[in-house]
């Protein structure tokens, strides 16, 4: 049986190879040399850089100011949603997860219509004489752009380790004298510790590694480390560095992935 | 008996356009041991929420110690709850768990370090203050329940079917350190369960409950020997509940044959519930019995076996330590002091009651 079932993983295996394995083993080989083939750290070092340090710097700041935000966002709603009856908390999800069958691209570049200096909003401002606001191509608008697209992986993981704790233990909680903050700070959020580590995986990994976002929101000068490594790719043609830069970043993801394990024992967080 | 203290006063409650609680009336005592006792959806776990303020009523009162505490917040009320499945803090240790309610009434920390050494011990689990709730067993956890529950001091203590989860030998071991524990505190239980045996061997008062409606109230000796209506007789132990006549004091006819009783004042020629315990019905050779009839089914159950005769036109469930086998023409004598008689429901609702179960 078990020999058997080994067979079904095969595509699978198949495919991982070709298109992780192999390819991640080419930004290791291509990160690590220069242009002759010779090895060298000079790709990886190339992040000190003045211009490329900002953009790792910003990436960062901005990643963690649209993890907080979703996390704001997000939080009241899981619990709101995790209290709600089954049946109803469902027409909820849907509603959020909605957005999310569109294209990642097209939802995108909806908002920089919207925000866009002749856009949506600014025209409705206009006519309700109301001064334009100055958003796209802000860092603010970025942030927009990422909370909007990443919100729903904040919040589902967190919804789904608040509706798995017993609505017993917060009740026992008050029945041992705790108010609803006490409760909440002693007992609930505690509890919910593995959908916050998975929430926050989830939203603070795709926002940190994000070009996107960045290229229709930002503008070309506001730069992520996402977008640098893109130029280095497909317009500079400079695979090595574009690789250096890549590793680092992945550095980076794994410290996360660790931290989320270690803090993730049982793995309750992880399932969507 | 000794003081009062609560007092259900007229509660009703009904979740969904559905009636669980109806005009509900129940006294509880000081240092009393209750048992409310029916099957599920009988109201009993909501009268218990209700207590714990976890459930308002729609009507009606709650007095506690002359005070009436239906709008009091469950964190303000001077009694604490053992919940079903434990619902132990998993990400703190046992003693975080016990020290939880201490610690909000801002207790000292020497304080607290005795109170917690003082519950394990009552609760034969010292020495497992730095362990984990996942890493105890069913019953262990359960025993940190309590514990938890007892260091704040409560009037009152209401369990939930607190040994729903545990297995039976385990269970039997817990009813016989619940009583211990309650003799030791000195407090009130207030015990929820559907387990009649449970109910029987740790109560000091049964409060069978069925369909939102308190059936009977009583010590288990009388809720077991005196059922009053079907509904008890059929849900305490199992028994023979017969149709009869109530010919006048002291004589009933069951099936059409008389039997001698020791009950009065139904009335002459009256239409009455016999009920009589398997254990209680004699059975003898044919001519020495008021019925005559033969053995349709035998069972091996250990103390006793059981088997049921068919005689009168009706099935006897009888209990007895000497067997008979199949087919045996046997005569069935009841002793008068074992027929115990029940007023016919009166209304439909009644009866309706007695045919659910």
């Amino acid at each position: 049986m078990k020999s058997k079932n080994k067979w079904l993983s095969a595509p699978y295996m198949l495919w991982s190879v070709v298109f992780i394995i192999i390819p991640l083993g080419m930004i290791l080989y291509y990160g690590l040399t220069d242009k002759t083939g010779a090895f060298t750290l000079n790709n990886i070092i190339a992040i000190t850089t003045a211009g490329h340090a900002k953009a790792l710097r910003l990436s960062i700041l901005l990643s963690l100011i649209s993890t907080l935000v979703c996390f704001l966002l997000g939080y009241p709603l899981a619990m709101i949603l995790a209290n709600m009856k089954a049946g109803r908390h469902n027409f909820i999800i849907l509603i959020f997860i909605l957005p999310m069958w569109m294209n990642f691209l097209l939802r995108t570049l909806a908002w920089q219509t919207l925000l866009e200096k002749n856009g949506v909003i600014n025209n409705v401002l206009t006519f309700l004489n109301l001064p334009a606001l100055k958003i796209i191509n802000t860092p603010a608008a970025i942030v927009l752009g990422m909370v909007y697209n990443f919100l729903p992986f904040m919040i589902l993981p967190l919804y789904n380790a608040l509706s798995k704790i017993d609505r017993n233990v917060i009740n026992a909680a008050h029945d041992l004298g705790a108010d609803s903050v006490y409760t909440f700070i002693r007992i609930i959020l505690p509890l919910s510790v593995p959908g916050i580590i998975s929430g926050v995986t989830m939203v603070f990994v795709p926002a940190l590694t994000t070009f996107v976002i960045s290229a229709l929101l930002g503008g070309s000068k506001l730069l992520l480390i996402g977008d640098v490594i893109e130029q280095e790719f497909t317009r500079t043609s400079n695979w090595h560095l574009g690789s250096g830069l890549s590793i680092v970043l992945m550095v980076f993801i794994i410290i996360n992935m660790v931290l989320s394990a270690v803090f993730d024992k049982d793995g309750e967080g992880s399932m969507l | 008996m000794s003081k009062e203290l609560i007092h259900l006063n007229n509660i009703s409650k009904s979740f969904d356009g559905q009636m669980v609680l109806d005009e509900l009336d129940l006294t509880i005592h000081e240092n009393e041991f209750v048992t409310l006792l029916g099957p599920s959806g009988c109201g009993k776990t909501t009268t218990l929420r209700i207590l714990g303020g976890f459930t308002q009523p729609d009507t009606g009162r709650v007095i506690f110690d002359g005070q009436d505490i239906t709008k009091i917040p469950p964190n303000k009320r001077a009694l604490n709850t053992v919940f079903q499945k434990y619902a132990l803090f998993t990400h703190m240790t046992i003693a975080e768990n016990i020290a939880f309610g201490l610690k909000i009434k801002k207790k000292s920390k020497s304080y607290i370090d005795d109170k917690i050494r003082y519950a394990l011990k009552l609760v034969n689990l010292e020495g497992y203050e730095n362990r984990s709730p996942d890493s105890l067993s069913g019953g262990q956890q359960q025993r940190i329940a309590i514990a938890r529950a007892i260091v704040n001091e409560p009037r009152v203590l209401l369990l939930d079917e607190p040994l729903g989860a545990l297995d039976l030998k385990l269970r039997q071991e817990m009813q016989y350190e619940l009583i211990r524990m309650k003799n030791e505190l000195g407090i009130t239980f207030v015990y929820v369960t559907h387990d009649q045996e449970e109910a029987l061997t740790m109560s000091d008062t049964i409060v069978v409950m069925n369909q939102g409606y308190i059936q009977q109230i009583g010590s288990p000796e009388s809720i077991y020997n005196e059922p009053e209506n079907a509904f008890v007789a059929d849900f305490i132990g199992d028994s023979n509940i017969i149709p009869a006549v109530m010919i006048e004091d002291k004589l009933v006819s069951i099936l059409g044959t008389r039997f001698a009783c020791v009950d009065t004042g139904f009335g002459h020629n009256k239409p009455v519930d016999v009920v009589i315990r398997p254990e209680d019905v004699e059975l003898t050779a044919p001519s020495d019995g008021i019925l005559q009839g033969v053995v349709t089914h035998l069972i091996f159950k250990g103390v006793h076996y059981e088997m049921e005769v068919m005689a009168g036109g009706f099935e006897w469930l009888v209990h007895s330590t000497v067997m008979q086998p199949v087919g045996q023409e046997v005569g069935i004598k009841v002793d008068p002091f074992n027929i115990q008689i029940m007023n016919k429901p009166e209304s439909e609702d009644e009866e309706a009651v007695a045919i659910e179960i």
